[in-house]
């Protein structure tokens, strides 16, 4: 197992895995508790699109990928703050759209398309150092901002009160949907287009079975999104299975314990 | 003579097709305690929100027109400091799912954001307010494990914390039993009397509307009477707001 870390393409998988991890449950204990969980889903499939057009373009798929989920998250957060449509409605706008873009910019293409699977269900095994420079820039990112968590936080317990103090929630709300956006562009790559969304639900909602306080939930949740990475991997690496499915069973297994083991 | 706390001049506000508000004008001295009744609908949540620069995307179908002009202590409503004006919303609207401590949402009143470590100072000052609303055991209660009067007064203590100069509360009675609606007036009044603030309080409940305010405002999207309770809660102006006059009032009022 260990010798396993020799290998250069072993120790970018465990990096990836632990940045995605930890930046996906740290952002979705705020996706969580604003009721957006649909929303990783959403973007995921934006990504999707985005990836898909990048492959007709035969431009790298990640630099398409990424305005274009920012794209779209800037666009649904939009639709909220000026309709009175629910969440989810406006993210299924988009989420449908994007998966009808992503299959109609696949068809356009020319034969089939072995490297979109892979971005469909991700490959960590083949993470490259630009794929890693572009997370490290992004989770610098996330944390040169980790002030904004208060301001944040304070409009997740009551927009109106964040308001009526004059905070600039709605300034606040695009910057976190283009954040997520971001690491869901990211982590496709690593964990799958299909998967991305547990990473951002499942440790936050762990965490918030066994929270008292946001802060408490935070802190749970970026340790469940990172830990859980690590027997993910040795499971997959050991009998050989998909990495995202192994890691997200995992995150799958510590919720039903917190469920069973709170008081 | 002192600025009017709250001045609010043919004040109206359309959001798309509805009139929520219609040539409000109001002049709110400081120190005054005034009781908001009327219909449901009338526009109260909408008055209190125009004080708090909120009335904008309210209701987000349709524009928003607002005409006239308000002042909340000598600034318009969004040049307010935010410290001097304390709000309590409607328990209705309160999200309880939220893992928080009661302790922790009185901090928030005083940091105007979320504490993520609270400080023993910052204990020490919101246990004060705690204990002064007659919740310091509540402290360290997680929200969703408090009843609705108990939340009433932990979101009381958080906006008294900050020592508000204009204390703003849409429906504070409601969900709270008798003696507990009996402790909100005497806590107020209290406040009030330390302090010198200005409240405007959104109520239901005309007896005690009539009994602890020192001016009722009646509202139905326009003001239908505004002064003293004993010469604004008469049978003329209520038939006028509400259309009839229902047999519950008229016990309330007695015979005048």
């Amino acid at each position: 197992m260990l010798e396993a870390l020799q290998l250069p393409f072993m120790q970018r998988a465990l990096l990836a895995g632990l940045l995605v991890g930890a930046l996906a449950s740290y952002l979705g204990v705020l996706v969580v508790q604003r009721r957006l969980s649909f929303l990783g889903d959403g973007l995921a499939h934006a990504a999707f699109a985005g990836v898909a057009l990048g492959l007709l373009l035969q431009q790298d798929p990640l630099w398409v990928a990424i305005p274009f989920a920012v794209g779209v998250s800037l666009l649904i957060t939009w639709v909220r703050e000026k309709s009175s449509l629910g969440d989810d409605t406006a993210i299924g706008i988009f989420f449908a759209v994007s998966v009808a873009l992503g299959v109609l910019f696949m068809s356009l293409r020319q034969g089939f398309a072995p490297d979109a699977v892979a971005y469909l269900f991700g490959s960590i095994l083949t993470v490259t150092s630009t794929d890693l420079g572009l997370m490290g820039l992004i989770a610098l990112g996330v944390v040169l901002l980790a002030p904004l968590w208060r301001y944040w936080a304070y409009a997740t317990f009551d927009r109106e009160l964040a308001l009526a103090d004059r905070l600039p929630v709605i300034r606040h709300d695009y910057l976190l949907s283009a954040l997520i956006a971001l690491v869901v562009v990211v982590s496709v790559k690593v964990v799958g287009i299909v998967l991305i969304a547990a990473f951002v639900v499942i440790p936050a909602a762990t965490a918030r079975l066994l929270s008292q306080t946001f802060a408490a939930m935070t802190l749970v949740s970026v340790l469940i999104g990172t830990l859980s990475v690590l027997p993910g991997l040795a499971a997959a690496y050991l009998f050989d299975l998909p990495a995202g499915s192994a890691i997200v069973l995992i995150q799958a297994l510590l919720f039903v314990l917190a469920l069973l083991l709170r008081r | 003579m002192a600025a009017p706390a709250v001045e609010i001049e043919r004040y109206s506000v359309r959001f798309g097709e509805f009139q929520a508000l219609h040539d409000v004008s109001l002049s709110v001295p400081e120190g005054a305690f005034v009781a908001i009744v009327g219909p449901n609908g009338a526009g109260k949540s909408t008055l209190l929100k125009a004080l708090l620069g909120l009335e904008q995307g309210l209701l987000r179908d349709g524009p928003t027109r607002i005409a006239g002009s308000i002042r909340v202590l000598g600034h318009p409503p969004r040049e307010v400091p935010p410290g001097w004006v304390g709000y309590v919303p409607q328990v209705k609207g309160f999200d309880r799912s939220f893992p928080a401590l009661a302790l922790e949402v009185v901090v928030s009143g005083l940091r105007r954001h979320w504490p993520f470590v609270v400080s023993r100072e910052e204990r020490r000052r919101a246990s004060e307010v705690l204990e002064k609303v007659g919740a310091l055991h509540l402290a360290n209660r997680r929200l969703g494990r408090l009843s609705g009067g108990e939340l009433q007064r932990v979101y009381l203590a958080r906006s008294l914390i900050r020592r508000p100069r204009l204390l703003l509360l849409d429906e504070p009675a409601t969900g709270v039993d008798v003696v507990g609606e009996a402790d909100l007036y005497r806590h107020l009044e209290a406040y009030q009397a330390e302090s010198g603030a200005t409240i405007l309080m959104i109520t239901h409940d005309w007896e005690a509307a009539q009994h602890h305010a020192s001016a009722v405002l009646v509202l139905n999207r326009r003001v239908i009477g505004y002064g003293p309770p004993e010469k604004v809660l008469c049978h003329e102006c209520l038939s006028q707001a509400f259309g009839h006059v229902g047999h519950a009032h008229q016990v309330i009022l007695g015979g005048r």
